[in-house]
C-alpha cells in the first residue's frame, strides 16, 4: 500500500511538475549568450566554360530559385573624359533590345518567366543579374545570352532612355536628399575626376551619347577575361554548367582595351570649408561632412570597419546616439568610407530640422573630435561584436551570398576573405582603432555640405566659426539643370 | 502605410556593386502611401517610397493545378508555356499561452540565425482624431527601455551579440523584430517580454519628449521634405471620410503630436499591449521543443491585458468625383487617381492586385507601355492595390514628362481603364501577371527574418486569417482568376465617375 501511493505520489509530480515549472523568470540580469556558432561560409565551387569564362556556384536548396550574375570588371569609372554616364546608360540599355529580340518582347519573355532582370553600372563594375525559379532557367538563359553578348543598342529606345535619365536628373534637384548626394562629390572631387559626378553622369553628357558610343563601351570592356559568371541556388555545378555552356561559353575573348592610364587622385583636403546650398523653406537640413577617404585594398580595412561602426554605422554608434537619440535632431544619422578601386569618401551623414541645424553640426564636429579619443573597452568589444556576429546573416539569400561574392571578385579579395572576416575583426585593437582615427577624420580639414533653408540656417552656421562659408545655388552646387 | 523605427545600419560595406540611386525604379515605383524610411542605408533611393507589401508565400495549392499557358483558342506562345514551379511548404507548430499570446515556431537552418518576430494587433486605426500618431509614437517608446531594460540598453544588448532589430506600425498593426545568431535567442525574448509586460514602468515623460522629437523628424523626413510627400497624406483624407480610422496619416499629424502627454500614452499602452491582443514567431536556426520552452519561461510572467473588441467600421463609399490639387517644390507635376476597394483576403482583392500588373506591372502592361514606352509622355507610371484589413485602396501615379500635362496623361489612363472595361485582358496578358506573383512568393521564402521574411509572412497570415500556413490560399486566389475577372474588377471597382483625382503641381516661378 505503501510504495503504491509513493508510487502515486511520484507520478503525480512527475506530471505536475512541468505545469508548477513556469516560475517568473528571473529579469536582474539579462541573458547570455551561449558560444556563437562557427561560421561556415558557403562553398563555392569554381570552375570555368570553354571559353575560360570562370563560373563560381554556390548551392543553395532552400527554395526552388537561383540567381546567375554576371560580373563586369568595368564600371563608371572606366567612362572617358566627356562622356560620364557611359557605362551606366550601356548596362541599362542591354535589355533594349539583344539578338534577334526587341526590348518589350525581352521585358515579356522574362516577365512571363517570373524572372527578374537588372543591369546596371557602379564604379566598379556592370552587372547583369537574373533571379528566376530553378524549373524556367533553361528557358531563361537563351534571352540573358542575348542581353549580356548580342545587345543591339537600338537608336529608338536609347532616345527613351536618355529622356527618361534627364528628366531622373531634372527632378533630383526637388530632393534635398538628392542635392546632397551630388553635391558633396562633386566639391570633393571637382567635376573633372570620375568621382566627382554620379554614375549616370550629367545633362550634358547624356544629352550627346550615341549608339556607337555605347556599343564602343561594350566592345572595350565586357569581355570574358574581364568576368566572372557567379550563380548561387537550387543548383548543381553538373546540371548548371551544360546550361550555362551554350549561353556564355561562346563568348569570345576579343582583345581588351588597353586599360587607361588611372587618373591622378585629386589632392586631399587641407582646410575645412563649408557650403550651403539654399532650398527655401525646407523643413530640414541635409547634412554631409567629410573628406577623401580610401580604396578597397586599404590595408586597414578592418580596423575602418570597426571605427566607423562606432562613429556612424550602427544604431548605437556615437553620431546616431547623440544627435538622434539624445537631441532628438534627425530620424538617423550614421557616417561611411565609402570603398572603391580608388579612394571614394569618407562622409557623415544626416537630416535634421532645420532650426538645429547649427546645434547638430556642432555635436558632429564633438563626436569627430571624441573619436579621436580612446575607446572605452566595452564599446569596442560590442561594435566589433556586432560586426562580427553579424557577419553569417551575409549568406542567408542568392542575392547577397551572389553580391558578396562579386565583390570577391571585382575587389581581388583573397579566397580565404570570408572564412578569416570574423577574427580579423575580432583582432582589431583599442591601439588600431586609435591610429585610423587620427589618420582618416581629421576634422579640421573636413567639407561641410548643407542643403537647407538659407535664410534660416545661415547665421547661426557663420557663427560656429568652422571655416569660410560659401553659399551657392544648386546650379552652383551640381551643375546646370540641362545640357542643350 | 508603413513607418519605421529606424534606418538599417550596416557596419558591413554598403552595397558597393549598387547602380546609381538617381534612376527611378521600374514601373511599380512611385508607390504613394508606403514611405519606407528603413533600409535605406543599403538602397538610398533619395526618398523613393517603396510598395506595399503583398504578404504571402507561394507553398503551391494542393486543391489546384497551375494554370500554365492559358486557356484553350489562345493564340501560340513566343515563349512555351512556362514550367510548373514546384510546391514550397513552411512547416511551423503553433500554441497559445494562458496569458493569451499565440506563438508560432518555424525552423530553418539555413544560416545561424534566429528571428524573433512580435505582432501587436493595433496601429493607427486604434487612434482618436486629435490624438493621431500614437501608436507610432508608441512604437518608438518601445524601444527606450523597460523595468529590468536601461535605456539604450536594447539596442546595445542586441548589437552585442551581432543581432538587427527594428519596427514598423500600420493601419492595422505594429510589428517588431529582431535577427539574432541563434545562440543568443535568449536576448530577444527577454527584450519581448519585458517591453510586453513592464514597459509603463520605465516610462517616463522625459522618454516621451525625446521620442516625440525623433518622430517629428521623421515625419519631416518621410513628408515635409520629400518632394510629392505630402499627397499621401492628402489621398487617405480624401479616400476615408473624417472620422474613418484610416483617414488619418500613420505617422500623424504635427499638432497631435505636439499634445501627446504621458498620460495618453500610458493608457495606449494598457488597452492594446497585451499578450493576448499579439502574436510572436520565432523562425530560423532553433529546436522547436527547446524553443517553446524558453518562449514559455520568459512570457509566463507576462500578464494579461485588457480585452480587445475587433475594430468594425463599415468600408466608405464614393459616390462621385473628388478632386484636389496641391502644389510642391517640384519640377514635373504628378497624377493620383485612388478608389476604396475590397478589403485584404476579400473576394476581388487578388484580383485587383492583378489588375495592377496588367496595367504597369512590366514593359508591356497597358499603362506603361502606352504612357512611358510608346508615347513617351511619362516618366513613370505605377498602379497597385493597398490591401487593409478595414478596406483597401487602388492607387494608378502617373507622372507626366516635361512639356506634358497632367490632362494628357489622364485621358490615356482613363481609354486604358475603358479598354478593359469593354473586353478582357488575353488569357497569356493574365498569365504573366500571375508567373510574376507566383514567382514573388518564392523570392520572398528567401529571408527568414526582417520585414517581409517568413516570420513576418506568418505572423502577417495568422493575425489576419487566423492561419498562419496561408501561404497555398494566397497563391491559389491569383491562379484561380480569369481574364473576366479582371474585366469585371474594373468595370465594378475602378469606375471613372467615383474616385479621388489628387494632383501635385509645381510652386509658381519654378522651372
Amino acid at each position: 500500500m505503501r510504495r503504491r501511493s509513493l508510487l502515486a505520489i511520484l507520478l503525480l509530480a512527475l506530471v505536475t511538475w512541468p505545469l508548477a515549472a513556469q516560475q517568473a523568470p528571473d529579469r536582474a540580469t539579462p541573458p547570455k549568450a551561449g558560444p556563437p556558432p562557427a561560421l561556415h561560409p558557403p562553398a563555392t565551387q569554381k570552375r570555368a566554360l570553354s571559353n575560360g569564362l570562370p563560373v563560381w556556384i554556390v548551392e543553395l536548396h532552400k527554395v526552388p530559385a537561383v540567381q546567375v550574375t554576371l560580373s563586369i570588371a568595368a564600371g563608371a569609372s572606366a567612362d572617358p573624359a566627356g562622356k560620364f554616364g557611359v557605362a551606366s546608360l550601356t548596362a541599362a540599355m542591354l535589355d533594349e533590345g539583344a539578338g534577334t529580340r526587341s526590348s518589350l518582347e525581352i521585358a515579356d519573355a522574362l516577365d512571363y518567366l517570373g524572372a527578374s532582370l537588372t543591369s546596371s553600372s557602379s564604379f566598379d563594375a556592370s552587372t547583369i543579374g537574373l533571379w528566376v525559379p530553378t524549373s524556367r532557367l533553361r528557358d531563361a538563359l537563351p534571352i540573358v545570352s542575348d542581353i549580356a553578348l548580342r545587345p543591339t543598342f537600338p537608336r529608338d529606345e536609347l532616345e527613351r532612355m536618355r529622356k527618361e535619365r534627364l528628366t531622373s536628373l531634372l527632378q533630383a534637384r526637388d530632393d534635398p536628399r538628392a542635392i546632397a548626394e551630388l553635391a558633396f562629390p562633386r566639391l570633393l572631387f571637382g567635376p573633372k575626376y570620375r568621382y566627382g559626378t554620379s554614375a549616370i553622369g550629367t545633362p550634358e553628357t547624356v544629352a550627346a551619347f550615341t549608339p556607337d558610343d555605347l556599343r564602343a563601351f561594350y566592345a572595350a570592356h565586357y569581355q570574358p577575361a574581364n568576368s566572372t559568371l557567379i550563380v548561387v541556388g537550387d543548383v548543381t555545378p553538373d546540371g548548371v554548367l551544360p546550361l550555362l555552356e551554350p549561353a556564355f561559353g561562346k563568348w569570345k575573348p576579343a582583345s581588351p582595351a588597353a586599360p587607361a592610364a588611372p587618373a591622378p587622385a585629386p589632392a586631399q583636403r587641407t582646410t575645412r570649408e563649408v557650403f550651403i546650398i539654399d532650398k527655401p523653406g525646407a523643413p530640414q537640413s541635409q547634412i554631409r561632412i567629410g573628406w577623401i577617404g580610401v580604396a578597397r585594398s586599404t590595408p586597414d580595412y578592418f580596423p575602418l570597419e570597426v571605427l566607423n561602426t562606432i562613429l556612424g554605422g550602427s544604431f548605437t554608434s556615437r553620431l546616431n546616439q547623440n544627435l538622434r537619440e539624445q537631441h532628438g535632431y534627425t530620424y538617423g544619422a550614421s557616417s561611411a568610407f565609402v570603398m572603391r578601386a580608388a579612394a571614394g569618401p569618407f562622409v557623415a551623414s544626416a537630416g535634421v530640422q532645420t532650426d538645429k541645424t547649427a546645434d547638430a553640426l556642432r555635436e558632429f564636429f564633438n563626436e569627430f573630435e571624441g573619436i579621436l579619443k580612446p575607446i572605452p573597452a566595452d564599446e569596442l568589444a560590442r561594435e566589433k561584436n556586432y560586426v562580427a556576429l553579424g557577419f553569417p546573416a551575409e549568406f542567408e539569400t542568392t542575392r547577397s551570398i551572389s553580391g558578396n561574392l562579386a565583390e570577391m571578385f571585382i575587389y581581388h579579395l583573397p579566397p580565404d576573405y570570408f572564412a578569416s572576416y570574423i577574427p580579423r575583426i575580432q583582432a582589431v585593437t583599442s591601439a588600431d582603432v586609435a591610429r585610423v582615427a587620427r589618420q582618416y577624420i581629421q576634422p579640421g580639414r573636413f567639407a561641410v555640405v548643407v542643403v537647407g533653408d538659407r535664410k534660416a540656417i545661415e547665421p547661426g552656421i557663420r557663427a560656429l566659426n568652422l571655416g569660410p562659408v560659401s553659399v551657392l545655388s544648386v546650379e552652383e552646387a551640381i551643375g546646370p539643370a540641362s545640357g542643350r | 502605410m508603413k513607418i519605421y523605427r529606424s534606418f538599417l545600419f550596416l557596419p558591413f560595406a554598403v552595397c558597393l556593386l549598387c547602380a546609381s540611386a538617381l534612376l527611378p525604379a521600374f514601373a511599380q515605383s512611385a508607390s504613394p502611401a508606403t514611405p519606407s524610411v528603413s533600409r535605406t542605408a543599403q538602397a538610398p533611393s533619395a526618398g523613393s517610397p517603396a510598395r506595399q507589401p503583398r504578404w504571402g508565400a507561394s507553398a503551391g495549392s494542393p486543391a489546384r493545378q497551375p494554370r500554365w499557358g492559358a486557356s484553350a483558342g489562345s493564340p501560340a506562345q513566343q515563349v512555351a508555356a512556362a514550367p510548373a514551379v514546384p510546391r514550397v511548404q513552411v512547416a511551423y507548430t503553433q500554441f497559445t499561452l494562458p496569458n493569451g499570446l499565440h506563438v508560432i515556431l518555424h525552423e530553418d537552418h539555413t544560416v545561424p540565425m534566429v528571428s524573433v518576430n512580435m505582432w501587436y494587433h493595433v496601429g493607427s486605426a486604434r487612434e482618436k482624431p486629435g490624438r493621431t500618431g500614437f501608436a507610432h509614437l508608441f512604437e518608438h517608446l518601445m524601444f527606450e527601455g523597460s523595468a529590468h531594460v536601461k535605456s539604450g540598453e536594447f539596442d546595445t544588448l542586441l548589437e552585442a551579440v551581432g543581432g538587427e532589430n527594428n519596427g514598423s506600425t500600420e493601419n492595422d498593426r505594429t510589428n517588431y523584430w529582431e535577427n539574432v545568431p541563434s545562440n543568443a535567442i535568449e536576448i530577444p525574448l527577454f527584450l519581448e517580454s519585458d517591453r510586453m509586460g513592464y514597459l509603463v514602468d520605465s516610462l517616463s515623460p522625459a522618454r516621451v519628449e525625446a521620442q516625440r522629437n525623433v518622430v517629428k523628424n521623421e515625419r519631416r523626413q518621410s513628408y515635409e521634405n520629400r518632394p510629392y510627400g505630402m499627397a499621401d497624406i492628402a489621398l487617405s483624407e480624401m479616400l476615408f471620410p473624417e472620422g474613418h480610422p484610416y483617414h488619418w496619416p500613420v505617422i500623424g499629424y504635427m499638432e497631435d503630436l505636439t499634445a501627446a502627454t504621458y498620460d495618453d500614452v500610458v493608457e495606449f499602452f494598457r488597452k492594446y499591449y497585451g499578450p493576448n491582443n499579439a502574436s510572436l514567431v520565432v523562425a530560423g536556426d532553433i529546436d522547436p521543443a527547446a524553443t517553446r520552452k524558453l518562449v514559455e519561461k520568459w512570457f509566463s510572467d507576462v500578464k494579461r491585458g485588457m480585452a480587445v473588441d475587433p475594430l468594425s467600421v463599415p468600408a466608405p463609399v464614393l459616390r462621385e468625383v473628388t478632386r484636389k490639387t496641391l502644389t510642391d517644390q517640384v519640377q514635373l507635376p504628378r497624377l493620383y487617381l485612388a478608389w476604396i476597394t475590397p478589403a485584404l483576403f476579400k473576394p476581388g482583392d487578388a484580383a485587383l492586385d492583378a489588375t495592377a500588373g496588367v496595367l504597369a506591372g512590366g514593359k508591356n502592361a497597358r499603362l506603361y507601355k502606352r504612357l512611358v514606352y510608346d508615347m513617351q509622355i511619362a516618366q513613370d507610371v505605377s498602379a497597385f492595390q493597398q490591401s487593409q484589413a478595414l478596406a483597401s485602396a487602388f492607387f494608378i501615379v502617373v507622372t507626366p514628362r516635361p512639356g506634358h500635362t497632367v490632362e494628357e496623361v489622364q485621358k490615356v489612363v482613363d481609354e486604358e481603364l475603358q479598354k478593359l472595361r469593354d473586353a478582357p485582358p488575353a488569357a497569356r496578358e493574365l498569365q504573366r501577371v500571375v508567373n510574376q506573383t507566383e514567382a514573388s512568393f518564392y523570392a520572398r521564402m528567401e529571408r527568414v527574418g526582417s520585414f517581409g521574411g517568413v516570420a513576418d509572412q506568418l505572423n502577417a497570415y495568422y493575425t489576419n486569417t487566423g492561419d498562419p500556413g496561408y501561404f497555398n490560399d494566397d497563391l491559389a486566389r491569383y491562379r484561380a482568376l480569369s481574364p473576366s475577372d479582371i474585366q469585371a474588377t474594373v468595370q465594378r471597382h475602378l469606375p471613372a465617375d467615383r474616385r479621388v483625382e489628387l494632383v501635385v503641381m509645381p510652386a509658381a516661378g519654378k522651372n
